[in-house]
């Protein structure tokens, strides 16, 4: 469904990426790990083409989406749920959802509608609410769900459990596994590796903007090197 | 206490330095020459009571502060009122009553009034335009003059060489703005907050000072006049005493004596009409998804980068329809002068017309018009001569500190869905 073959990025003279590919199948959870500042968000914003990638490819379903802008990346059935939530805050529940469908068919828009508010039974409590005045849980709940809107078949997340109390970090991981079911393909940039891989099929590790490990969720979890860097065993 | 004590000599050297030369010195013409003269002893005896009075106030503040606190409280609004005033649908049947008001009212007025009132609509138009711009958008934008003149200018160039009357001009004074505000936008909207607002008001600027200076097509400083035949008709009936002999008045008309009344009122009308439609136009727009996505954007750009939209598009789309409503209010402010010359659109106007926005409440219409009305009549106040933009900043100051928010600040318009 995705592939990023031999991606590398700057920022200026600095390179963050260095020849990285990886591979997302269809109806697969994908996690990305690393360390703070290994270039697992810069690898995020690649797909999304800011900043863009100096060389190499990344196709989606296909398609070569390395040159596009970002308007035109994300109109393609990809959504992202964003580092930091970033929820319109003076927007409510109910505004922020429908700027998510901004350009959902008129149609579909109020069928997703209703399955976002059954997915958070928060959302629906909170619906007249400013987005800004909810909890840092329901903002992330939010955040999904505004990304889920736009009905993508390949959803990102940029370190959803930032911030969060642990409990709503199981919450927000069950409903991530609830999405594979539905049929989204999942794409996970974290730092809870250990959560990440647990509820990953595949993970990747990336370190100083190399991709230095790959293999399934659970044998990275296992993986002698990985607890030692990760997870703290 | 010597913190105290500092800061107390401070403020009285303060007022002396400023008090006195612009209370104390008097320029008097002589001739053709000028001579200051000195201050009154009394004058002097006033400026040196306010010092001290003002040192006693910073020496004894701390002290005063807590018998201030058990005053009764500010002419405050209680959260409910506030609440029930600013709900849409509460807006919607003030505004209601309002119109029916306005409606009625300039036929039992004065003429002075009417005139007034009709600047105030002006501002209103002009406060709901800059509103999409800066109060939903987000975009500060110190140029908007510039577009209030292309407007006036379109209908008075259109007037003068075409012989275009009003009702053909002002769409197309209206379309013309939006287009400059398009053209321009290009480049600027690529810029943020601070870097936008100086790219604005250097815009408005250059727009002032072409007019000026392309004297061959604007007559320069001198401005251009609107002959009476090209001025607003009823159905094609003239408010203007003297017009070419083929042409239909309205006093001939209704054979009635001629009157400047009906003039007056006439353009009011239509003022109120231009308002009432801007007013349905940005209600409309805010409850279509290009309104949500202003505010969106306004929040936060990048996350409206994630879903897909394009900020240039919307913000342009802001831009081009708040510069289309100045042009509008343009036309309509050339159309009841007369005359325009460059000088009625320097960068204090774009100034007032931000005020209204800012004192309103960014985003509310109700507060936009409320705030307008406060505006013009502040300055109208002639009784108060030179003092009026003494009470004007203090106004502001005072607004600042007891509503920061604005008179009537905007709660979020609720669409309905279907569960």
């Amino acid at each position: 469904m995705l592939y990023f073959e031999n991606v590398s990025t700057f920022y200026g003279k600095i390179q963050a990426l260095h020849d990285v590919s990886i591979e997302v199948r269809k109806g697969e959870i994908v996690t990305l790990i690393g360390a703070n500042g290994a270039g697992k968000s810069t690898l995020l914003m690649t797909l999304c083409g800011s900043p863009r990638a100096a060389s190499g490819s990344i196709r989606y379903e296909g398609e070569e989406l390395v040159g596009r802008e970002t308007p035109d990346i994300m109109r393609r059935s990809i959504a992202v749920v964003p580092e930091g939530r970033r929820v319109f805050a003076r927007l409510t529940v109910e505004e922020n959802l429908a700027m998510g469908g901004f350009f959902t068919a008129r149609a579909d828009f109020q069928e997703q509608m209703d399955k976002v508010l059954a997915l958070f039974p928060r959302l629906k409590e909170r619906f007249d609410q400013r987005a800004g005045t909810m909890s840092g849980g329901e903002q992330q709940m939010l955040a999904i769900g505004r990304a889920l809107m736009s009905k993508p078949r390949l959803l990102l997340l940029d370190e959803p459990s930032l911030g969060l109390a642990p409990i709503i970090i199981q919450q927000i991981f069950q409903i991530i596994e609830q999405l594979r079911e539905d049929g989204v393909t999942v794409f996970l940039v974290e730092q809870n590796a250990n959560q990440a891989l647990k509820l990953a099929d595949r993970g990747y590790v990336l370190e100083n903007g190399r991709i230095v490990m790959q293999g399934s969720g659970e044998r990275l979890l296992t993986d002698p090197k990985v607890r030692e860097a990760y997870l703290g065993a | 206490m010597s913190r105290t004590l500092k800061s107390a000599i401070f403020s009285a050297l303060l007022v002396l330095v400023v008090s006195y030369p612009v209370l104390g010195l008097k320029l008097t013409t002589v001739g053709i020459g000028l001579r200051i003269e000195g201050a009154t002893p009394f004058e002097l005896w006033c400026i040196a009571a306010a010092a001290v009075a003002l040192f006693l106030w910073q020496l004894l503040r701390d002290r005063l502060t807590p018998s201030w606190a058990r005053l009764p409280k500010l002419p405050g609004v209680s959260s409910k009122t506030s609440n029930f005033l600013t709900l849409p649908s509460t807006q919607r049947w003030v505004i209601l009553a309002m119109v029916m008001v306005a409606l009625v009212w300039p036929f039992f007025a004065s003429r002075g009034a009417v005139d007034i009132a009709t600047l105030i609509l002006i501002y209103v138009m002009l406060g709901l335009g800059l509103n999409i711009v800066v109060g939903l958008a987000g975009l500060l934008d110190l140029g908007y003059v510039g577009f209030y003149a292309v407007g006036a200018y379109s209908y008075a160039i259109l007037a003068h060489y075409f012989g275009l009357g009003f009702w053909i001009c002002l769409p197309l004074a209206g379309m013309m703005a939006a287009l400059f505000g398009f053209v321009l936008g290009f480049p600027v909207l690529r810029l943020r907050g601070d870097y936008l607002a100086i790219v604005t008001l250097g815009f408005g600027e250059i727009i002032r000072i072409l007019l000026r200076n392309m004297t061959e097509y604007t007559g320069g400083p001198n401005g251009i006049s609107i002959a009476n035949e090209n001025k607003p008709t009823l159905f094609g009936l003239s408010f203007e005493r003297r017009v070419p002999a083929d042409m239909p008045t309205f006093h001939g008309f209704f054979d009635i004596a001629y009157s400047s009344q009906y003039k007056v009122i006439f353009l009011y009308l239509i003022a109120l009409l231009l308002v009432l439609l801007t007013l349905f136009l940005v209600n409309r727009l805010l409850r279509m998804p290009i309104g949500r996505a202003w505010e969106a954007l306004r929040e936060d750009e990048i996350a409206c980068r994630a879903l897909g939209l394009n900020p240039t598009v919307i913000k342009l789309s802001a831009f081009t329809i708040g510069a289309s409503l100045a042009g509008f209010a343009g036309s309509f402010f050339a159309a009841r002068q007369g005359l325009v010359t460059p000088e009625s659109f320097t960068f204090i106007e774009s100034a007032m017309i931000l005020a209204i926005v800012v004192l309103g409440g960014m985003g509310s219409q109700l507060g936009v018009i409320l705030a307008a009305i406060v505006m013009v009549m502040l300055q109208e106040m002639r009784e108060l001569s030179e003092y009026r933009m003494l009470i004007f900043g203090l106004v502001m100051i005072l607004m600042m500190i007891w509503r920061p928010q604005g008179l009537l600040p905007m709660q979020r318009p609720h669409l309905e869905l279907k569960r």
